[in-house]
């Protein structure tokens, strides 16, 4: 499969197309899915796209077979990905924990709809988050992005490549069906392949070679399919040369190094935005579409003479605490709001302590907050 | 095969992960004569040893995949094939196999198996059926025959099993055969045909399973299925897999029923590739 370019110029999409095309910037030339509302598009898009590029592009049975196709297809070397929303993603749990497991650089994007179950297809929801964290059996950490824009979710899909190829890990792309759906100006700019994070190779000969033998990064290097190392991976408890060991000692080498190999980077993963933060009382912290709305929120409050401020978290997962930590010194208040009856503001209280508040402002999806919502909340933290 | 392996069978032991040995398979237990006949198809199909991935799903037979010196994947139950999909299509020069039970390939994993059928993928599907879930220790699955009896049958199977040559034959696949264990030179060249048939292509291997499936429908040894095997087999080459249901205690039908050619995934996708490539010759249309 050959190295050839996205697209490079300004175009005006919406985000699932733009998610397809930072998928392409990024050299990924693999996708498996299957349809589902509001994430449809970025497989239309990359059923078009794909061939053009010499990748492939198949529509799988299930979210199951297009979780696992993504990751059989990442070790025969190729940068794959899947796109689904709330029950597809539900369904992708299992076997994102196999890759996991089995250290499989992809990337796995949920356009977010709201739940449970059927809930509302068409409409807006955050309300996967705490899934994305904890949705596949097992102690495990996981990288997970949330893009307010079609610009972001472009820029953050090549993120998410990195840091999966950097990482050996599931990278998730935590969107939502407004982001999805808007349509606005998108730069598609010029990613030289040199730029991009591929993941490290093993130089040592076939024999010599252990996957999962590791140096202080943590990260080993990866063979795939068909180069002669002749390898063994296994979704069992494992030692380095990949072979099942079946007892708590290879469980807790394992396991640590699977944990401590995101938690020991999280500087390098952790990404967020600030405005108005340096000396605000009261801080909104939101993430996805909710940002641009608690953006607007903080201009209504500083216009009332509230020293409001906001956090926008990029990287949801590994959450980014210690800034949460320093920050709850300052604030009085973190005020959360988000499109579910409350996930990220546990992890923000946990975080703030006894030292700031931590005040949901839920919506129960198929909309956005409006700006008096998340106001009224400032308003009340201010006091 | 018990700690290690027999040193003059060179073309076996070569392909097998001698530091893994004991394997895990109990005494008359029907995969590790499946498993030779897989690894002297090697030679026999001249395929590329550094070209070829097996990839297996959970349970006795899903051990296959740990134990061949080859690239090899242990993947979750019933998601051999999906799995399989990805790495062949990511890399159409690889040789896939799935090696897998009946329980994990047509239970929890058959949707997956007819439509890795209805495409025609390139990939070989070797079916280990010993009709039941032995690493769980002996429950009903879906190619128990009616009335037999399992650890959650103890009144006798209430429902009916898949024919599996039927089901793969009316989904699709290329080449289509069933064999026992005691068939053994059947199913080298079985194997080796499989190999080398572009499309999808499926063998189902009936297997004892001596100390649970065995032992709760007379045949607590291995050797009571071979001899059941000998005396109710019937090869018939050519025959129409609907006329292949296996009854308890009553006759089984083997041999190589499909053998066909029809345009295999990678065919049609090239044909993609190239409308695409001509209609990109005017710029992506945004």
């Amino acid at each position: 499969m050959t190295e050839k370019q996205g697209l490079v110029g300004e175009f005006f999409i919406n985000g699932d197309v733009a998610c397809a095309e930072g998928a392409i910037s990024a050299g990924c030339r693999f996708f498996a899915g299957y349809p589902i509302t509001p994430a449809t598009e970025t497989a239309e898009r990359m059923s078009l796209r794909l061939p053009q590029v010499d990748g492939v592009y198949i529509q799988m049975e299930d979210e199951i077979a297009s979780m696992n196709a993504v990751l059989g297809a990442s070790w025969a070397g190729v940068k794959a990905m899947t796109t689904t929303s709330g029950p597809g993603f539900s369904l992708m749990m299992e076997n994102l924990g196999l890759g996991v497991m089995l250290e499989t650089p992809c990337v796995l994007v949920n356009i977010q709809r709201a739940g449970p179950s059927t809930g509302l297809p068409t409409l807006a929801g955050q309300q996967d988050m705490m899934q994305a964290r904890w949705g596949s059996h097992g102690s495990y950490e996981i990288i997970a992005l949330s893009p307010s824009s079609p610009q972001e979710i472009f820029d953050l899909t090549i993120t998410a490549f990195d840091l999966s190829e950097k990482y050996r890990v599931p990278v998730l792309v935590m969107s939502d069906e407004v982001v999805g759906h808007m349509s606005e100006k998108v730069v598609m700019r010029q990613v030289a392949p040199e730029s991009l994070i591929t993941r490290r190779r093993p130089e040592v000969e076939p024999e010599e070679y252990l996957p999962y033998g590791t140096d202080s990064s943590l990260i080993p290097p990866m063979a795939v399919a068909g180069e002669g190392y002749r390898f063994h991976v296994t979704g069992l408890t494992h030692d380095e040369r990949g072979y099942p060991v079946m007892t708590a000692e290879a469980q807790d080498r394992l396991i640590r190094r699977l944990v401590d190999k995101i938690r020991l980077n999280k500087a390098d993963i952790i990404r967020y935005k600030e405005i108005q933060v340096e000396d605000a009382d009261v801080i909104v912290c939101a993430y996805g579409i909710t940002t641009r709305i608690a953006q607007f929120a903080v201009k209504l409050a500083r216009d009332k003479g509230i020293r409001a401020g906001l956090l926008q978290l990029i990287t949801i997962w590994p959450f980014a605490e210690e800034h949460i930590r320093e920050l709850s010194s300052q604030a009085k208040a973190f005020v959360v709001p988000e499109i579910n009856y409350g996930q990220i503001v546990l992890e923000v209280e946990r975080c703030a302590g006894d030292r700031a508040r931590a005040i949901l402002v839920p919506h129960m999806g198929g909309g956005v907050h409006s700006p008096e919502a998340i106001l009224e909340a400032i308003q009340e933290a201010a006091r | 095969m018990t700690g290690t392996v027999n040193e003059e069978d060179a073309s076996i032991a070569k392909y097998l992960r001698q530091d893994r040995m004991p394997h895990i398979w109990c005494s008359g237990c029907g995969i590790g004569p499946v498993l030779g006949c897989f690894l002297r198809a090697i030679d026999r199909a001249e395929i590329d040893p550094d070209k070829l991935a097996v990839i297996s799903g959970i349970g006795c037979t899903g051990r296959v995949a740990g134990y061949v010196k080859l690239d090899s994947f242990h993947t979750t139950h019933g998601r051999a094939i999906p799995f399989a999909t990805g790495l062949k299509l990511a890399n159409p020069e690889l040789k896939v196999v799935v090696f897998s039970g009946d329980g994990d390939l047509v239970a929890i994993g058959g949707n997956h198996l007819i439509h890795a059928a209805r495409r025609n993928i390139d990939m070989t599907v070797i079916c280990v059926n010993n009709f039941n879930y032995g690493m769980t220790g002996g429950q009903v699955g879906p190619t128990a025959p009616f009335e037999a009896r399992t650890t959650t049958t103890p009144y006798g199977n209430f429902e009916f099993p898949f024919n599996l040559p039927y089901l793969t034959c009316a989904s699709g696949a290329s080449y289509v055969a069933r064999w026992t264990v005691l068939h053994i030179r059947q199913l080298d060249t079985a194997i080796a045909e499989a190999l080398t048939k572009p499309g999808f292509s499926f063998i189902e291997v009936i297997a004892p399973c001596p100390p649970v499936y065995g032992r709760m429908n007379k045949e607590p040894e291995g050797t009571d299925s071979l001899h059941y095997y000998q005396e109710r087999s019937v090869v018939r080459n050519g025959a129409d897999p609907k006329d292949a249901d296996i009854d308890l205690n009553g006759p089984i039908v083997v041999g190589k029923f499909v053998d066909r050619q029809r345009p295999t995934l990678w065919d049609n996708l090239n044909q993609v590739v190239s409308k695409a490539k001509e209609r990109a010759t005017a710029k992506a249309k945004v």
